[in-house]
């Protein structure tokens, strides 16, 4: 009774057997699925020579559904209650099953997140990829950065330790630094006077909804406007003007299946590193879960030393950096509008950068030292934020701040000084 | 064949160079930065004293923990709470709801009732002049840059010392005019703190008082090696309440290890190569 089976021709898959084929041709009718499947995946060309460095914004995406996967979990038996906060996490870490898993998982998330939307960035920096014609990609970026700066912010008080509940009173308290609608400002922010259980319910929904759905939105917007334009790569050099007789870009491959068999791998090391923090040091020495975090909020008794997680604390040196009363206008609020264009300066990045090469392979010798400098000072500045400022430690964070704007505001000139080298017309593996 | 590491590894050379300027930048950071930090090692925290080492085998042995348990009973579950453990989670160190029932049960009437304590905040408040904290998590939250919060506890339950100028009429070395008294005191004994006078570096004409050693001014039921060990034992408790899942967390990360090692990874790295081992 062995008849032959019929295949269906399904665009962009081929033929494929019988009752799969027919369902995805009803699918195909009624949503663009396929159509979809081939502009973003299998006929979506990116360049063959991606390196190391192009992992990390699948990495990110991979955290993104990690955080709201676990978060989900945490926010059935969390309750965003001044009173009941502290103990509830400690109830997800003892009496939920698995809740010590899900609770590290997404602590340890929210700290990878960083490191890997970091070292995104640095890929960005080191090979132009911000540079026209991606600049719109760049500042979606740039928006996914600030607005996973707030979600982290406001995740930060939900334990409601005494680094939650300071660190939140020192950030909220910046704003009252402004001149003039400082004061309420702050207090709008807060809900009350001090941080207290408004502020924590507030901060919470800010958390599990409002910041989730911009995020997903920008994330969105990021990747519709990278495969408008199509990837950059470690070379610098355009894919899509060297096009064959099918318009295909020569140095291009399909996302699917190179990359996704490329990413799985990555995908599988970078679980790795995750387990090992999860299951072997979730605290990270204090660096990802703040020892003064176990001791529960109490807002009449302000620690000793208050210092954010150290994702933040590159911008924490700069904020503090500022102690000069500019203009007779409070330190403080100069360390805010500092701490802020910090920030805010990698917007500019397309614009500030006229070097006639994209790539680093091809730039001369001086940017690279120029580059090192940089992130020397990036690492400098968030040491210096985890520690108490003493007056060395203070110039040394100002030298750092200089630096770190040098590199911003002086990159119209020294990005077109030196000798370049003579970039390839195809890409190199 | 020799393009078989292309996609994984691709251009060694450029992850090499660029590897090269952030490695570069870290050299430059962590030189800049050793010469900022000051030996935190050393001192901080608190009392500002060197913290000594808490005997860390203990908060994973089965008997030190129940020694650990019984002393954490008798004399700190009176005042302090631990909100956050029932009772049979001590099932977990061997003990049998029986056990629990008929030698620990002191506060609470079921099993399963969490250790909390009729203390009331304002009480604690006003004897004390603060509130007994909470010990559930009490080891977590004491490290710091001196030592883990095991060692600082560990210093602390073993440098009370009489002092007259205190309303309790004890003082601790490595809390400064602390509000709790000396508990273990029947154990320990009590013993005076010796400080020597020496020449303020600051200012030649004065002097300044500096810690020398403790003296045994009265003996407690327990020589100064049980003592420590008592202590040790106190201290692992503390460690494994603060974490009870602690040890099965690490059983399990080496399973998921070597699952993700030994069994995925080889498998994602042989379908990586299968695919691109043709590409040029």
């Amino acid at each position: 009774m062995a008849s032959k089976k019929e295949a269906v021709i399904v665009s962009g898959l081929g033929a494929l057997d019988k009752p799969a084929g027919d369902l995805i041709t009803w699918l195909d009718q009624r949503f663009p699925l396929m159509e979809n499947w081939k502009a973003h995946m299998s006929e979506y060309y990116a360049p063959k020579n991606f390196n190391f460095w192009y992992i990390f914004g699948g990495l990110a995406m991979l955290v993104l559904v990690i955080q709201i996967v676990t978060g989900i979990f945490l926010v059935m038996h969390y309750k965003p209650d001044g009173a009941k906060a502290f103990e509830s996490v400690e109830y997800i870490m003892r009496e939920v099953p698995w809740g010590w898993l899900v609770r590290y998982m997404h602590s340890t998330g929210a700290s990878m997140f960083f490191v890997v939307i970091y070292l995104h960035m640095f890929r960005g920096l080191i090979y132009g990829s911000y540079r026209k014609p991606r600049e719109l990609i760049w500042i979606f970026g740039v928006l996914i950065f600030l607005t996973l700066m707030a979600e982290a912010f406001f995740g930060y008080l939900l334990p409601w330790g005494q680094m939650s509940y300071w660190g939140a009173q020192v950030i909220v308290n910046l704003f009252a630094a402004l001149p003039i609608i400082g004061e309420d400002l702050s207090i709008w922010i807060r809900g009350d006077y001090v941080v207290s259980d408004a502020t924590l319910n507030r901060f919470f929904a800010f958390h599990v909804i409002a910041l989730p759905l911009v995020i997903l939105g920008l994330v969105a917007a990021h990747i519709l406007a990278l495969h408008e334009v199509g990837s950059n790569n470690p070379d610098g050099i355009e894919i899509k003007e060297n096009k064959d007789e099918r318009g295909i870009p020569r140095d291009g491959i399909p996302f699917h299946p190179f990359y996704t068999v490329h990413d799985i791998f990555w995908v599988v090391v970078f679980l790795m590193v995750f387990s090992v923090i999860v299951f072997f040091a979730p605290e990270m020495g204090g660096y990802f879960l703040e020892y003064n975090n176990f001791i529960p909020a109490d807002p009449l008794k302000t620690p000793a030393h208050i210092a954010p997680v150290w994702y933040f604390t590159p911008y924490y040196s700069i904020l503090r950096a500022m102690v000069w009363p500019f203009f007779w206008i409070d330190a403080k609020v100069w360390g805010v509008v500092a701490m802020g264009a910090a920030t805010l300066i990698f917007f500019f990045l397309p614009w500030l950068d006229r070097s006639p090469v994209k790539s680093i392979r091809y730039r001369p010798t001086m940017h690279k030292y120029i580059y090192a400098v940089f992130i020397a000072c990036f690492f400098i500045l968030g040491y210096l934020g985890t520690l108490p400022p003493t007056d060395g430690r203070t110039l040394v964070s100002q030298i750092c701040t200089l630096l770190y704007f040098a590199f911003f505001l002086g990159m119209p000139w020294w990005s077109r000084m030196g000798q370049f080298k003579p970039v390839p017309a195809r890409v190199t593996m | 064949m020799q393009n078989i590491f292309i996609p994984l590894v691709s251009t060694a050379k450029s992850v090499v160079a660029i590897s090269a300027v952030a490695l570069s930048a870290v050299t430059v950071s962590a030189v800049t930065l050793g010469a900022l930090s000051t030996p935190m090692s050393a001192y901080a925290s608190e009392g500002g004293i060197l913290l000594d080492h808490a005997p860390m085998q203990k908060a994973t042995d089965v008997q030190a923990l129940q020694r650990g348990a019984k002393l954490f009973v008798n004399y700190c579950l009176n005042c302090h709470g631990a909100q956050s453990m029932r009772y049979n989670r001590l099932k977990d160190i061997g003990l049998t709801d029986e056990q629990i029932k008929s030698n620990l049960l002191f506060t609470a009437e079921k099993v399963g009732e969490l250790m909390t304590v009729s203390l009331s905040k304002k009480d604690g408040k006003d004897w004390f002049g603060a509130v007994p904290p909470d010990l559930s998590v009490i080891a977590r939250s004491k490290a710091s840059g001196a030592g883990s919060g095991a060692d600082w506890l560990y210093t602390y339950l073993r440098t009370f010392y009489r002092d007259s100028s205190r309303e309790t009429g004890w003082n601790n070395r490595a809390f400064h005019n602390v509000g709790m008294p000396h508990v273990l005191w029947e154990l320990q004994g009590e013993q005076r703190a010796v400080f020597a006078k020496v020449p303020d570096p600051h200012d030649k004409s004065k002097t300044v008082e500096v810690f020398e050693k403790f003296e045994l001014t009265k003996p407690g039921k327990l020589n100064k090696l049980d003592y420590d060990n008592a202590v040790g034992d106190l201290v692992g408790f503390l460690v494994w309440m603060g974490e009870p899942d602690a040890a099965f967390r690490k059983r399990l990360g080496v399973l998921v290890l070597i699952f993700l090692g030994i069994f995925l990874l080889p498998c994602a790295w042989w379908l990586n190569r299968t695919y691109w081992k043709d590409l040029h």
